[in-house]
């Protein structure tokens, strides 16, 4: 063991494994969230390149590189993977890096847990990207997958899909017990509740969220497993079955699901703009009961996904109120951020920069979210460019911004280096140029009668289609300015300090330690009182 | 940030200078040809200008904030971090605005929900991938098939204006009328979408669907199937005609004649090469979509009906596909899409090309024994 020498800190501490046994075996919080965001950053990738794909399809009318089948099979994967693939395993990655740094713990509760957790996930994925070379080919209904389009009507690769989302579903459970556990008893002494950072919160109830509805995904895509090989009639209205059920059941999913991918986003938002303005974070209680209400009210608007499908008239009306009341929790929390900039002594790094855009650009997608819960206004919205405006304003700008701000404002700690500024600004100007070249024209073609999941379109939607398209690809472009930007630090970063971000020692445990973070933090916990600004 | 916005967009707008980028119309929704829609339109305004103007005053303030308050040498931060006062203030300020939209919202939502039976009732039903009307009072109906060339489609001929909004046969409804829809599906779920009308109803298999319009002026009004369908979703157009009452009674009526024309033409003698001739046609704009041009599909999903024993030996059994269609594939049931003679011819096309007939039996299928089968079946 003595050829690992990292003398002036914990040395009873071994080092990791060498080669692969390491990531394979390692039950070390920082290891599986190095490889938690590695591998959604792959899938980004691989998401984004379908993406490509999609926009190349719809640079102008008529046919242009894939065909209508294959082009919806690009339009289900680039969702299911962007959604399960990227975005909530970049979100896990951030909370086993950072919870156990930011509430003083050695490492997660059920570290054996967490590898297993991790690793089911490149299974699960795999098994859905082989269904590109099986035959029928890989699932083509919308990572929504309407029943009966996905059970009587599907390829035959739905069962590899439908045992791939188990996998999921499966490892997102594991990892929210784990974060749970870890957050309810690993904190450091004097740690209440309500002195965690808010990254913390916006984790602990993102993972009590995941718990309640991880298994009602699964109640779903088992109920079409059913149907499709056990003869049953749950979604088949020939047997007797009701296709709208399913809508009921995934949307009791999806609503709470959606939420899953921004809250933690509003956590890891209010740690940065607190940092970049030289200022405690504004209404910390309210900010967290906001995130709370936020969350219980997501379990009772699922049904606004579904004002067209023939609810009665109590029925949208009641979804129409509960969904405008989301407003309320969402705009305390952007008037919270801009008071906390209020008088504040700013400073614009990158990771404030994609900070300050997701408040900016999640406003814009929050208030076409307000236009969309007005039910009638919704018939004509509903379905069409409209709707993937808004979404893709609150997933794009709103939650990869928030990923990217982390990965800037945490890498110096992590590597121990600092990343190239300039080129992060040239990133960030980049991706917020193109971000809303590509979704801003979506509000207009959705307004003016475009549905999406179309692979060709009337000649009245060519021009914004066309520059919806040029966005797009400068913003795949910009992503591979990132992976560059990362390497970059990695091998040839400037050291950076303890502290990385002025003033940052006060504000959470994480800043100090040394950077890099040795492999083991915290073996003895910290205390309360080594933060000045503890809320 | 705004600005950033509006300078990027005119930017790329100046720069793609040769693309005349339309007015207004192409970038809101229409205020539609019904007093519904005009009013769930007048909502939509509504709406958007209180969230237009919540969005410039927070991007206001966020710009003022990031442009003051930037870092300067000497000047300290403030240290509040809390001001129950001002938290209270705008979360009742929220609800306010909420309650002054929830309103308007309210109201329009009720007039939309109007279910009364219709003057006329028009059963809709979506099929992958075509719409059928019936006129339910007047018993006669018919499909609403895409009508754009697949050269068009394939960027062999130039595109027109109502490129992939265009239908063989358009739904008729009298003006100055109240008609009711009736709206469901045969396989999956699709969406009825007439911008115009403010309908935007679920084509559900078990499910009826209502909705309703009354149209003042005749026009031509186009919309699209609003929910993934399957491969063709982007190509299943909706087409309304709205024309004069007088119009729309001649309309019916000719319906009518044509449907006991039909009913004669199955008892006429017909020649192979007639037959062929009728079932190429059919065969074209019914069957290519999942069996291919030159009848071999795309197997597993979409089975090949070159050298398939049921197409070159088994005629019972090829008819009963066409009339029954297959459980648990996508193969619809044609009994009610198609005439006797239709699905005659296209059984006696398919058993004869593509080498068929010197392969298998060459049996051809004649009008009259589809209406056999029909007849057995009651």
């Amino acid at each position: 063991m003595s050829a690992v020498i990292d003398s002036h800190h914990d040395d009873h501490h071994h080092g990791p494994a060498k080669g692969f046994s390491r990531w394979l075996y390692t039950t070390n919080h920082k290891d599986i969230g190095s490889m938690y965001l590695w591998f959604s950053l792959v899938m980004l990738f691989i998401g984004g390149a379908m993406a490509m794909v999609i926009r190349a399809e719809l640079f102008e009318p008529g046919s242009q590189i894939v065909s209508p089948e294959f082009y919806n099979q690009m339009v289900t994967n680039h969702g299911l993977i962007m959604v399960f693939g990227v975005i909530m395993p970049a979100f896990v990655g951030f909370a086993n890096w950072m919870i156990p740094m930011q509430i003083g713990a050695p490492d997660m509760a059920l570290p054996r847990l967490n590898n297993l957790s991790f690793w089911i996930l490149p299974v699960a994925f795999g098994i859905l990207l082989s269904t590109f070379f099986m035959e029928g080919g890989a699932p083509n209904f919308g990572w929504t997958f309407y029943a009966p389009l996905s059970t009587e009507y599907a390829p035959p690769t739905v069962t590899f899909f439908i045992f791939s989302v188990h996998i999921m579903g499966a490892s997102s459970i594991m990892g929210s017990i784990n974060i749970i556990t870890t957050i309810l008893n690993m904190r450091a002494p004097g740690m209440t509740l309500m002195k965690m950072p808010l990254f913390v919160w916006s984790w602990f109830i993102t993972a009590y969220l995941l718990i309640a509805v991880m298994p009602v995904l699964a109640g779903a895509v088992t109920m079409m497993l059913m149907d499709i090989h056990a003869g049953t009639s749950f979604f088949k209205a020939g047997g007797g079955g009701d296709p709208v059920l399913f809508q009921h059941i995934f949307w009791f999913f999806g609503h709470p699901e959606v939420y899953i991918m921004i809250l933690p986003a509003f956590g890891i938002v209010s740690h940065i703009i607190e940092t970049f303005s030289r200022k405690p974070i504004f209404g910390y209680s309210s900010m967290v009961y906001a995130i709370a209400s936020i969350a219980l009210l997501s379990f009772v608007v699922w049904a606004h996904h579904m004002f067209t499908v023939g609810m009665p008239i109590a029925g949208e009306l009641f979804f129409m109120y509960s969904t405008m009341l989301i407003a309320i929790p969402t705009g305390v929390k952007v008037f919270n951020w801009l008071s906390t900039m209020f008088k504040g002594s700013l400073t614009f790094e990158t990771p404030m920069l994609f900070a300050i855009a997701f408040v900016a650009l999640f406003t814009i997608g929050g208030l076409s979210g307000i236009m969309l819960a007005i039910a009638p206004a919704d018939f004509q919205y509903h379905d069409t460019y409209f709707v993937v405006a808004h979404f893709h304003y609150v997933l794009v700008p709103g939650a990869l911004f928030s990923l990217l701000a982390a990965a800037y404002y945490w890498i110096p700690k992590w590597t121990g280096k600092m990343y190239d500024e300039t080129l992060g600004k040239v990133h960030f100007w980049m991706s917020f140029i193109s971000v809303n070249l590509t979704f801003f024209p979506m509000h207009f073609v959705g307004l003016a009668g475009m549905p999406r999941r179309i692979p060709d379109y009337a000649m009245q939607f060519a021009d914004w289609n066309m520059m919806v398209s040029v966005g797009a690809f400068l913003f795949g472009i910009s992503q591979l300015l990132f992976l560059f930007i990362v390497l970059k630090c990695i091998y040839n970063g400037k050291e950076a300090t303890t502290e990385v971000w002025e003033g940052a020692k006060d504000r959470g445990f994480e800043w100090t330690v040394d950077s890099p973070a040795p492999y083991h933090t915290f073996s003895s916990p910290p205390s309360m009182e080594s933060l000045k600004s503890s809320s | 940030m705004f600005r950033a916005i509006k300078y990027s967009l005119s930017l790329v707008a100046a720069l793609t200078a040769n693309v005349s980028f339309g007015a207004w119309d192409d970038l809101n929704m229409s205020p539609g040809a019904t007093q519904l829609s005009q009013e769930i339109f007048g909502l939509h305004m509504t709406v958007f200008y209180v969230c237009l103007a919540i969005g410039i005053a927070v991007l206001l303030a966020m710009a003022f904030i990031l442009f003051k308050y930037r870092k300067k040498e000497g000047v300290k931060p403030a240290d509040f971090d809390d001001s129950t006062a001002l938290e209270l203030t705008w979360t009742i300020l929220f609800a306010l605005i909420l309650i002054v939209l929830a309103v308007p919202a309210t109201s329009v939502m009720i007039k939309a929900y109007d279910d009364q039976e219709g003057d006329i009732n028009i059963l809709i039903t979506g099929h992958q991938w075509k719409w059928q009307y019936e006129y339910i009072e007047d018993e006669v109906g018919f499909f609403s098939n895409l009508s754009t060339s697949l050269d068009k489609r394939n960027n062999l001929a130039p595109k027109d204006e109502n490129y992939l909004l265009e239908v063989d046969e358009p739904l008729v409804i009298p003006t100055n009328t109240r008609v009711r829809f009736l709206i469901t599906a045969n396989d999956v779920i699709h969406s009825w979408w007439v911008p115009d009308f403010a309908i935007k109803q679920d084509a559900i298999p078990g499910f009826v669907n209502t909705g309703w319009t009354y149209v003042n002026e005749p026009g031509v009004f186009r919309g699209q199937c609003t929910e993934l369908c399957g491969q063709y979703h982007g190509y299943m157009p909706i087409v309304v005609k709205a024309v004069s009452p007088q119009e729309y009674s001649t309309f019916i009526k000719d319906k009518k004649e044509a449907k006991i024309q039909q009913a004669l033409l199955t008892e006429k003698l017909w020649s192979t090469s007639e037959l062929m001739e009728i079932g190429e046609a059919i065969y074209q704009k019914n069957c290519v979509a999942c069996h291919q041009v030159g009848g071999r599909g795309i197997p597993p999903v979409f089975p090949s009906l070159v050298g398939s024993e049921i197409v070159m030996r088994n005629k019972a059994r090829h008819i009963e596909i066409l009339m029954e269609g297959v459980q648990g594939a996508a193969m619809a049931s044609y009994a009610e899409q198609l005439s006797e003679v239709e699905i005659a011819a296209v059984i006696t096309y398919t058993r004869q090309a593509w080498g068929n007939a010197e392969t298998g039996d060459g049996k051809i299928v004649i009008p009259k024994e589809i209406l056999d089968y029909k007849t057995n079946k009651l």
